[in-house]
């Protein structure tokens, strides 16, 4: 099929509404001492249509039948919480590009196994386990875990390692709303993030020649977990994710390339020690704990300094300059202050 | 049976030519085709990028299995689309090459120098894709006489261009090693088909061809 960039996916300036409805609504949120108060997002222009009926992505398909919960939420769905400054660079993909084309090694290693495989996961019923130093943890549904917060919808470029990007609109509350939730010990410094193992589910996971050992682990210190860009998306493009995009709860952490967010998640831990993430378990030479997108630092494999921004076509291949945090710079470089970013890839 | 004689006819031999002419090209159409369509996903320059280095690497593994073809069989049609085949290996390659310059580096050539010098997997298949071309320079007539005796040791580095396109592709690997250790063992079946005792065995098996 032709895959087209839907413009009906950018908005026009009058449906923005200001600032204000927005900050508004959950101004105060409980808080680890410190961290993550006060969301404001400098650089990123902020906006939220009042609940409205019209779904922003009519054409979408809905895949699923999404669970009760979701559809109880949809209403409230803050949309357009968090949007690029520049709608013109960061066009939103077409749904079809963002679900066909894209990595999920426990369905195979091309880019369209996801799409082909994931047929088979089971979203429902989820549990996410909160384990660790946490003083509130437990095994707990999906629909506990997510409904306390209000959706919002967060629209990202995502940068994957392999030099392509793409611009994604999620829906999911902060991480740092689960973690606080959860109530941190003062031991926990990181924390860990793991997929679902069920080679039943996930046909690659029992392959004889996959490189990863499974499940899948990733992990991110505390303040980067409870930095307010952290996402816990549940859906993408007004629906539920599907299967092949990490249903039913994934990690998007927009400044990172693309395998720290974390897909199907069903344990979340606090930890006192650094993870060790899978790539960097596989490939410690290329693949670090933090991942951030750099364009000073190169993969073995790839530059990084520019990236192909997807869809493109044969004679415009959309080569674009990679931009230091993947462009969110004023909102994260501070949690790197007096690091050195490349020992620390 | 009749067929026996058909080996030794010109005409058929041009027929069979083209048509492994024409076969050679379908994939290349295809892919082509469907990135005209469409249908090459969101990325159609490096889909068409991968297809290439698969095309050319298929040509590849099919050229040396002729000389074992030919043994088993004792058909003399294999040896004659020999260097047609290898020719495409190098045709796949070269449009491999070009789908990179134009569609993944957008044609930086400043960048191309750079990739060329520091990422191993660029390094062995550049080399892969030199082989590939000395060889193409030298199979026609005149080189091959010109080169005379020297020109077959120079050929059997088609084993070395193999081995070397292996390891770009190993090189490429991320996390799922399934589809390389399919072409490997291909390969490697391919190149111990060379062990000089494996190769008297199939070579003295009975002609079924000629028998018949
Ligand atoms: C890129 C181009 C080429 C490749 C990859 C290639 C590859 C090969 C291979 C694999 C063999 C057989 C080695 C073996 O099976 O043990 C071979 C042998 C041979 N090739 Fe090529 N070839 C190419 C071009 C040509 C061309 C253009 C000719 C035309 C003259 C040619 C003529 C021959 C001949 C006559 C042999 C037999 C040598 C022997 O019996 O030892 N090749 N080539
Ligand atoms: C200067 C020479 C070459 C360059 C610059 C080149 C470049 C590339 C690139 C950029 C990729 C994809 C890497 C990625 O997945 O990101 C690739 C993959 C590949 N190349 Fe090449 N290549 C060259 C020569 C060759 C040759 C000579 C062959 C075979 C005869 C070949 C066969 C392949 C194969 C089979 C793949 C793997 C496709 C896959 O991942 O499914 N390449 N090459």
């Amino acid at each position: 099929m032709l895959i087209k960039i839907r413009r009906r996916s950018e908005v026009k300036p009058s449906e923005i509404t200001p600032e204000s409805v927005y900050w508004n609504r959950r101004r105060f949120m409980q808080g680890v001492a410190g961290v993550g108060a006060g969301l404001a997002l400098p650089g990123l222009s902020h906006a939220a249509a009042v609940s409205s009926a019209a779904n922003p992505y009519p054409d979408v398909p809905q895949g699923r039948v999404p669970p009760a919960w979701f559809d109880a939420q949809r209403a409230e769905i803050k949309w357009r919480s968090v949007v690029p400054e520049d709608p013109k660079r960061d066009e939103v993909a077409p749904f079809a590009a963002a679900t066909q084309y894209n990595n999920f090694y426990e369905f195979g290693g091309s880019k369209d196994d996801p799409a082909r495989y994931a047929h088979t996961l089971k979203p429902e019923p989820w549990e996410v386990v909160v384990d660790g130093e946490v003083n509130h943890g437990g095994r707990i549904a999906l629909e506990d875990l997510v409904s306390p917060s209000q959706l919002e919808e967060r629209i990202y470029r995502l940068r994957c390692v392999e030099a392509w990007s793409m611009v994604i609109p999620w829906l999911g509350i902060p991480l740092a709303d689960v973690i606080r939730r959860a109530d941190p010990t003062r031991k926990a410094k990181y924390v860990r993030f793991e997929t679902l193992y069920d080679p039943q589910q996930m046909r690659a996971q029992d392959s004889a020649f996959g490189l990863i050992d499974w499940p899948y682990v990733e992990g991110l210190r505390l303040d980067e977990a409870m930095n307010p860009l952290t996402l816990l998306a549940v859906g993408m493009y007004g629906r539920v994710l599907p299967n092949q995009n990490g249903a039913p709860i994934r990690l998007v952490v927009p400044w990172k390339y693309g395998f720290k967010s974390i897909k199907s998640i069903v344990r979340i831990s606090l930890v006192e020690t650094q993870p060790v993430n899978s790539w960097q378990k596989l490939q410690p030479s290329e693949y670090g704990f933090y991942a951030n997108v750099n364009p000073q630092v190169d993969h073995p494999r790839w530059s990084q300094a520019r990236e192909r921004r997807l869809p493109n076509s044969l004679f415009s291949p959309n080569r674009i300059d990679t931009l230091m945090f993947n462009g969110y710079e004023d909102e994260v470089a501070s949690l790197y202050q007096g690091m050195d970013l490349r020992q620390h890839y | 049976m009749s067929e026996i004689r058909f080996y030794l006819n010109p005409r058929f031999i041009l027929g069979w030519r083209w048509l492994v002419f024409g076969l050679a090209l379908v994939p290349w159409a295809l892919w082509v085709g469907q990135v005209m369509q469409g249908q090459a996903g969101p990325e159609p320059g490096r889909y068409l990028l991968l297809n290439l280095g698969h095309g050319a690497l298929w040509c590849l593994l099919l050229t040396l299995s002729l000389t074992p073809l030919t043994r088993l069989t004792g058909w003399k049609g294999f040896r004659v689309i020999r260097r047609q085949l290898g020719l495409w290996s190098l045709a796949y390659a070269l449009m491999h090459l070009l789908c990179y310059v134009l569609f993944i580096l957008g044609l930086e050539w400043s960048q191309l120098g750079k990739e060329l010098v520091e990422r191993p997997y660029i390094i062995v298949g550049a080399l892969a894709l030199t082989g590939l071309v000395v060889l193409g320079i030298t199979s026609n007539r005149w080189a091959m006489q010109r080169l005379g005796r020297r020109w077959k040791p120079l050929h059997k580095s088609v084993y070395v261009i193999l081995m070397l396109v292996m390891l770009h592709f190993l090189w490429v690997v991320r996390a799922d090693l399934s589809t390389w250790s399919a072409y490997a063992l291909v390969a490697a079946g391919l190149m111990l088909l060379r062990w000089p005792p494996l190769a008297r065995r199939l070579s003295r098996r009975p002609r079924r061809m000629a028998s018949s």
